[in-house]
């Protein structure tokens, strides 16, 4: 058998090709990191190095060890949702050295209203208060507990919790109603709000009582014809009864 | 020459290995059993047994900003009130013109009172962290493939591999991303990765005094996220764009991107 005769121009290019090609893949050998390409498009180790970093806050099972009195009344009360390393800050030093490293432990009024200053943007209902008002110079420890934050009394005011609603109502015709003229409130209600609900008044009547054509209310307000106004709608469909628009 | 007599007879030198060569090897094997054993326990992760996601309810959050507090903290987020994994942002609705935003320090240091507001409809605080797409934009740019999706569905960062191009910066539709000033990498939310294969909670669920964020799983049968996902009306942020976020809002409005 007779070798064809490799053109004499092909013999160097084929050695260029050979080289080029033998120096791709010498690059890609030495750049591609070892585990690139194991599970995917990137380096497998990666998921290991970013899983070695130190963790800082050490959940609160791990504070549960000792403390576990603590945890116990924190339990029973209304900061049962409140992990310790809310307000303690990251405790993980604190877990592997206790005595070495100490967690800190907000004592000022700076930090509770955090979560308790007035905020109109707060979920209603959140106790809110606003510190510039209330006891201010008192530190929030001398009266309450953060560990079991029972109030010293039952608030007073319902602005205590909703506060939204009385900025909204003390500028609105409505100021100078007291909310429990609408909403029958129990007095266990500021003790126990999420488990003895306050009412909400459920007929057209409850507003007729002042805005009826026979209501035996000041002559000033409004009045409408409960039979033929607003048709089959609830006032409160139309009206927002804190900010009654009606009248603007 | 004289044949020099070894100082150790060959038969005592046989019965001495008979007798300790077997302890030897016992107190050996025992050792490297425990290695082994040690190295099983560090092993029991599996990360394709898992594929998280967060669920954040609109309605219980208080705007406190300790998640974000937290996240930096945890991840040695640099300090300068521009980076952020996460952060709380309040949305005010006005009865008429444009919806604001505004998340001052991420929210860290609380939000400034709302003055001279006048008829505001609603308000409220939305948590913003990296949403974990399933089809992440960041990670189809990424020309070196530094940014990829884990095998438990967690979108993470080679910080070793990345060479800080900003490309996934520019692409993200939720602005997670940010180049880290010292390292000069993209860096993000990595759902406390480091926390969740230690079997410990993100750092912000963690500390969410009102539970407003739930972590759990997408498959599991009984997890806090799968009641959230049964009972809430849930959505995702710019659903049009089909990331397919794995972060799914209760109480999230229209005006909430």
């Amino acid at each position: 058998m007779r070798i064809p005769k490799i053109p004499q121009q092909l013999v160097p290019l084929a050695i260029i090709f050979v080289l080029v090609i033998g120096s791709l893949v010498v690059a890609r050998w030495l750049l591609v990191p070892e585990t690139f390409g194991t599970y995917g498009h990137y380096r497998a180790q990666a998921v290991q190095e970013i899983a070695s970093q130190e963790v800082a806050y050490a959940g609160y099972k791990a504070c549960l060890d000792c403390h576990s009195e603590v945890y116990q009344l924190k339990q029973q009360s209304r900061h049962r949702g409140v992990a310790c390393e809310v307000c303690h800050g990251p405790a993980a030093g604190h877990v592997q050295a206790p005595d070495e490293y100490m967690p800190e432990a907000p004592r000022g009024r700076g930090y509770c209203p955090l979560c308790h200053g007035y905020n109109l943007s707060r979920p209603t209902g959140f106790p809110q208060i606003i510190p510039e008002q209330h006891n201010p110079g008192q530190a929030c420890m001398s009266c309450h507990n953060p560990h079991n934050p029972l109030l010293p009394h039952a608030p007073e005011e319902c602005s205590a919790c909703h506060r939204d609603i009385f900025n909204t109502k003390v500028v609105s015709p409505h100021a100078t109603l007291p909310c429990r003229k609408c909403h029958a409130a129990p007095p266990e209600h500021s003790v126990d709000p999420k488990f003895v609900r306050a009412e909400k008044p459920t007929s057209r009547e409850t507003c007729g009582e002042c805005h009826s054509q026979d209501a035996g209310s000041p002559k000033e307000i409004p009045r409408i014809d409960l039979e033929i106004h607003g048709e089959r709608y609830l006032c409160w469909d139309c009206h927002y009864p804190h900010f009654p628009e009606a009248n603007r | 020459m004289i044949k020099e007599e070894p100082k150790i007879p060959r038969r005592e030198f046989l019965e001495t290995c008979s007798r300790k060569i077997p302890g030897w090897l016992v107190i050996w094997a025992t050792f490297e059993a425990d290695q082994i054993l040690l190295a099983q326990e560090e092993s029991k992760y599996d990360p394709t047994q898992h594929n998280y996601a967060m669920g954040i309810d609109i309605h219980k959050c208080i705007g406190c900003g300790r998640c974000a507090d937290a996240c930096k903290k945890e991840n040695q987020v640099p300090a300068e009130p521009v980076f952020f994994r996460t952060w709380v942002e309040r949305y005010v609705i006005p009865t008429e013109g444009e919806t604001r935003v505004d998340s001052p320090n991420g929210g860290i240091d609380g939000f400034p009172e709302l003055k001279g507001e006048k008829d505001i409809l609603r308000t409220f605080f939305v948590p913003k962290l990296c949403n974990h797409c399933a089809n992440p934009p960041c990670v189809q740019v990424c020309p070196v493939g530094a940014t990829f999706i884990s095998q438990d569905g967690v979108v993470l960062v080679d910080e070793t591999y990345c060479v800080g191009c900003r490309y996934c910066i520019q692409a993200c539709p939720y602005g997670a991303r940010y180049l880290h000033p010292t390292k000069k990498v993209a860096d993000k939310c990595t759902f406390c990765y480091h926390r969740l294969t230690k079997g410990l909670l993100p750092a912000c669920v963690e500390v969410c005094p009102t539970q407003a964020r739930v972590f759990g799983e997408v498959g599991k049968g009984s997890s806090p996220l799968r009641r959230f996902l049964r009972f809430n009306d849930v959505t995702v942020l710019k659903p049009s764009l089909n990331t397919e976020p794995k972060v799914y809002y209760a109480g999230a409005d229209g005006e909430v991107r």
